[in-house]
């Protein structure tokens, strides 16, 4: 049997590349890339601890991560559309507006 | 043999995901996530949770994946720089949590190992992964259920309106 | 229960012209002088009462009690204070008629009115008080409307200077009196008269140690500590030496204030509330002394330097400062009755004598300096008449009310022991010279030729000076009567119940051999300053120049008010200003100013930097998020 911290290991580099990809990449579409890896790494974790305990609600949860996520990708996407037509750039430094 | 599959899905799953993050196209990016899910779906499959592993494969690689790909189409982007300038401290900020992170777990694995019922393991393998999931999503969780349509229902209605143009655009 | 309405009528004058003085305007008098002469008629009517052995004592208003101390509103009336009402109404009265002829047409009408029905409230209120915080706080109140009716041509600075410094004066004189009020609830437990008199004499042999804060030992009296700090309120009211600075610059107002206030009421409440608290003053030897002394120095003084001014009004100014020396002097020798009997008549014939300088102001177009005027009698013979009246009062001679009180006033002096023998010698000597002056101010203003320029009405002819208006004639008439008639009333009796001398001393012998001796020194000392007076300054045109030149150093000392003025400025008035000027610079710029500024430049400045965490790129925010999980699992691990 594969001990679950091999799984939590696992989880927790993707989840820090994804962090870390948020982080230092200019591309809009890259970070929210990104942000599907920490995603990931939370379901893997999840999945992990739902087959340690033999509780199937580790897996529901999964569910739910997932359907959020789907969710917010579409919502993110077409923000990104919005941001592209009134800009025409998708680099992340360009939009400042967000400021004193 | 289970170790030696694990290995391999865990191996792939770390090298794409870096492979996401470093690679300059973005179309790139997103195939190397696209081979990530399907290997994630694979350690689903060796955790004994196929309908996961199923749904992973339909909800992310095949429609997630997809609108990424549709949306870099569409936007066309041009090659540009990298990185941002605060590349080193994400990095050490990186760096730092994943110390961390082997740390907290060296320190706790010796200590209080989680409690693992792992002697009932045959029982769950009784009843189908999907059935199992089924029983419990449609009695304790049937309320999150029913509000996770709702919000999908609401990210599709807000990226409509999102990505709509100027709604009187047309009727000049 | 009506005669609360004594002081109500003037308040609610007050009220209607300061609220819509605006619209009325010119009839303002309307208001005021029916509701002033009504107090009038209700002042006798509570006089009659009196009379008739009735006291009257009533509480208005209690704000609140504690123990004995009940602090609110009361009236007392009773002989003292049923003759200090009338001579207010009356007083107040003649003037609110008065007024009506100067103040005519001018811009402050309906506020001067407005100001002088304030002024009469608040010292009606002040003589019918029955407790001493009453008694301060319309004390108070007659010295803001003072500084209001002073200042009432504001667009002069010299007016609001005046006005300042008669506040301030009195100030300083009222710092002393809340002292002395303090010392009455500390010792007391109550502020009421009936109490605090009633156990006045228990206080007899307690002494307060002074430096007892400092550790030492310096035991004092209460009762004559507390005498004396509610004397120094009376100094500074009542224009006594050091503090009468302020009275002769206060002619800056309004002839019809210098009258009411400086001549007949504001100035004499520092007698009055001498004569008040007597049963305190009986027994305190020692502060009865002070009072004296004091009273007789301002005396001296005030006469001194009247003989030589030049302006009318501050001649009689002075003349005022000299004559409440006379009041305090006699307060202080135990004579209360006399005192306040002189109070009374004073108030009339000095009334009388500043509406008489009024009268010839107006009739010269506010020509003030007697060098420019002369030759006035026949232009002007009401005025002459009634000014010459009052001149003779005041100079005391034979059968005017002036001869009476101030006969009585030296008697009685004369009766109370060697300092009395000494300082009623004193009065005698200041008789002389008050004759002197005064008739020196009746020659130069209305005998000989007149010395000023033709003045036209600006209109560009020449207009004869004429006798004004009767609003202004007929109270300077009625004023001239009382000056003969009050000396008959027997007012000096009336009292004399009421305000018993110190045990100790005798009762003044009226009738006896010294008592005609003095009335024959006085007489004859009226008689000598009016024919000196007249020698000199009728007689012998180049006499008084000569005079000067021979006495050069008297004579400037007394041309300049002893330099008094002139030393304060130096002593106080200066270093307040250098001191203030440096606490402003060092401590009000530097520190305190720096200090808020200070605050303000840091927060601008922490807003600075947090500002530039607000980058608006979301990689930064995010880092910002990525760098606090770091610090918590950081924490964690290490705790």
């Amino acid at each position: 049997m594969i001990p679950v911290s091999y799984y939590l290991v696992l989880s927790a580099i993707v989840f820090i590349t994804g962090l870390v990809g948020v982080l230092i990449r200019r591309n809009i579409i890259i970070i929210l890339l990104s942000i599907e890896l920490m995603l990931n790494a939370t379901n893997i974790n999840f999945v992990a601890f739902s087959n340690h305990f033999q509780n199937v609600v580790g897996q529901v949860f999964v569910f739910f991560a997932l359907t959020v996520a789907a969710a917010e990708v579409a919502v993110g996407l077409a923000i990104i559309i919005a941001l592209h037509r009134s800009k025409s750039s998708i680099n992340v430094d360009e939009f400042q507006l967000m400021k004193w | 043999m289970t170790q030696l599959f694990f290995f391999y899905f865990a191996g792939i799953i770390v090298l794409t995901s870096i492979l996401v993050v470093a690679l300059r196209n973005p179309v790139y990016s997103a195939l190397s996530l696209l081979i990530m899910f399907f290997h994630v779906a694979g350690l689903y499959v060796t955790l004994h949770a196929e309908f996961v592993a199923a749904v992973q494969i339909i909800v992310y690689a095949g429609a997630i994946l997809v609108l990424y790909l549709f949306v870099v189409m569409l936007l066309n982007v041009k090659r540009e720089d990298r990185y941002h300038p605060q590349l080193p401290v994400g990095a050490l900020l990186g760096v730092a949590i994943l110390a961390e992170a082997v740390l907290l777990l060296l320190q706790r694995s010796d200590a209080g190992a989680p409690a693992a019922p792992s002697a009932a393991a045959p029982p769950a393998a009784a009843v189908g992964n999907t059935e199992a999931i089924g029983e419990v999503l449609y009695s304790t969780y049937v309320f999150p259920f029913e509000v996770a349509s709702l919000i999908l229902l609401v990210a599709m209605i807000g990226a409509i309106v999102l990505a709509k143009r100027d709604l009187f655009e047309g009727h000049r | 229960m009506e005669y609360v309405l004594i002081p109500l009528l003037p308040f609610a004058a007050f009220l209607i012209l300061g609220l819509f003085g605006h619209w009325i305007k010119d009839k303002a008098h309307l208001v005021a002088v029916p509701a002033v002469v009504v107090s009038l008629i209700l002042s006798v009517l509570a006089f009659l009462q009196v009379a008739n052995g009735h006291h009257t004592t009533m509480p208005l208003y209690t704000w609140l009690t504690s123990g004995d101390l009940r602090i609110g509103l009361g009236i007392s009336i009773d002989r003292l204070t049923a003759v200090m009402l009338i001579l207010v109404t009356a007083v107040s009265s003649l003037v609110h008629i008065y007024t009506i002829g100067y103040m005519h047409g001018e811009k402050g009408y309906a506020r001067f009115f407005a100001y002088i029905a304030l002024f009469t409230f608040s010292m009606l209120m002040l003589v019918l008080a029955d407790n001493f915080l009453q008694l301060f706080v319309f004390w108070e109140a007659v010295g803001l409307c003072s500084y209001l009716l002073i200042g009432h041509w504001y667009e002069r600075p010299s007016a609001c200077s005046a006005a300042t410094k008669a506040f301030v004066v009195n100030r300083v004189g009222d710092f002393g009196f809340m002292l002395g009020l303090l010392l009455v609830w500390y010792s007391f437990g109550s502020l009421e008269y009936r109490h605090v008199f009633a156990q006045a004499a228990d206080l007899a042999g307690e002494t307060i140690n002074l430096l007892r804060p400092f550790g030492g030992t310096w035991d004092v009296s209460t009762l004559t500590l507390m005498c004396l700090l509610l004397f120094m309120g009376a100094v500074g009211k009542s224009a006594q030496v050091p503090l009468h600075v302020w009275l002769p610059d206060a002619m800056e107002g309004p002839t019809p204030i210098s009258a009411l206030i400086h001549a007949a009421t504001m100035v004499t409440a520092g007698v009055f509330m001498v004569a008040r608290l007597s049963p305190l003053y009986n027994l305190s030897p020692t502060a009865m002394d002070v009072v004296a002394v004091t009273g007789a120095l301002t005396m001296v003084l005030g006469a001194t330097i009247a003989l030589t001014q030049n302006d009318i009004k501050r001649v009689v100014a002075y003349s005022t400062v000299s004559q409440l020396g006379y009041m305090m002097m006699a307060c202080g020798l135990g004579a209360y009755a006399a005192g306040i009997y002189h109070l009374l008549t004073h108030g009339a014939f000095k009334a009388l004598l500043f509406l008489g300088c009024g009268s010839v102001i107006i009739a010269l177009h506010h020509e003030q300096d007697m060098r420019r005027m002369g030759g006035l009698k026949d232009k002007l013979p009401v005025t002459y008449w009634t000014f010459v009246i009052g001149s003779l009062t005041l100079a005391g001679f034979p059968l005017t009310a002036g001869f009476f009180s101030k006969d009585e006033l030296l008697v009685a002096s004369w009766s109370a022991g060697s300092l009395g023998q000494l300082l009623a010698v004193l009065g005698l000597l200041t008789a002389l010279m008050t004759a002197f002056y005064s008739f020196r101010l009746v020659f130069g203003t209305f005998w000989g030729t007149y010395r000023g320029e033709a003045h036209g009405h600006g209109h560009g002819d020449a207009h004869p000076i004429h006798e004004p208006s009767s609003t202004m004639t007929v109270p300077l008439v009625v004023l001239a009567v009382l000056s003969v008639a009050a000396g008959y009333f027997g007012i000096s009796e009336f009292l004399a119940p009421a305000l018993p001398g110190p045990v100790a001393h005798a009762p003044a012998a009226h009738h006896g051999p010294a008592a005609r001796g003095i009335m024959l020194a006085a007489t004859l000392m009226g008689l000598i300053g009016i024919a000196a007076a007249y020698y000199v300054y009728v007689k012998a045109p180049g006499l008084p120049d000569r005079l000067a030149q021979q006495w050069q150093k008297f004579y400037r000392l007394s041309l300049n008010k002893w330099f008094v003025d002139e030393a304060y400025d130096r002593t106080v008035v200066r270093p307040t200003f250098a001191l203030a000027d440096r606490l402003w610079q060092r401590v009000d710029v530097a520190v305190i100013d720096g200090a808020v500024n200070g605050v303000a430049r840091a927060v601008a400045w922490w807003g600075w930097l947090l500002r530039l965490f607000q980058s608006g790129q979301t990689q930064h925010y995010a880092l910002g998020m990525a760098l606090g999980a770091v610090v918590i699992l950081t924490a964690y691990l290490l705790f």
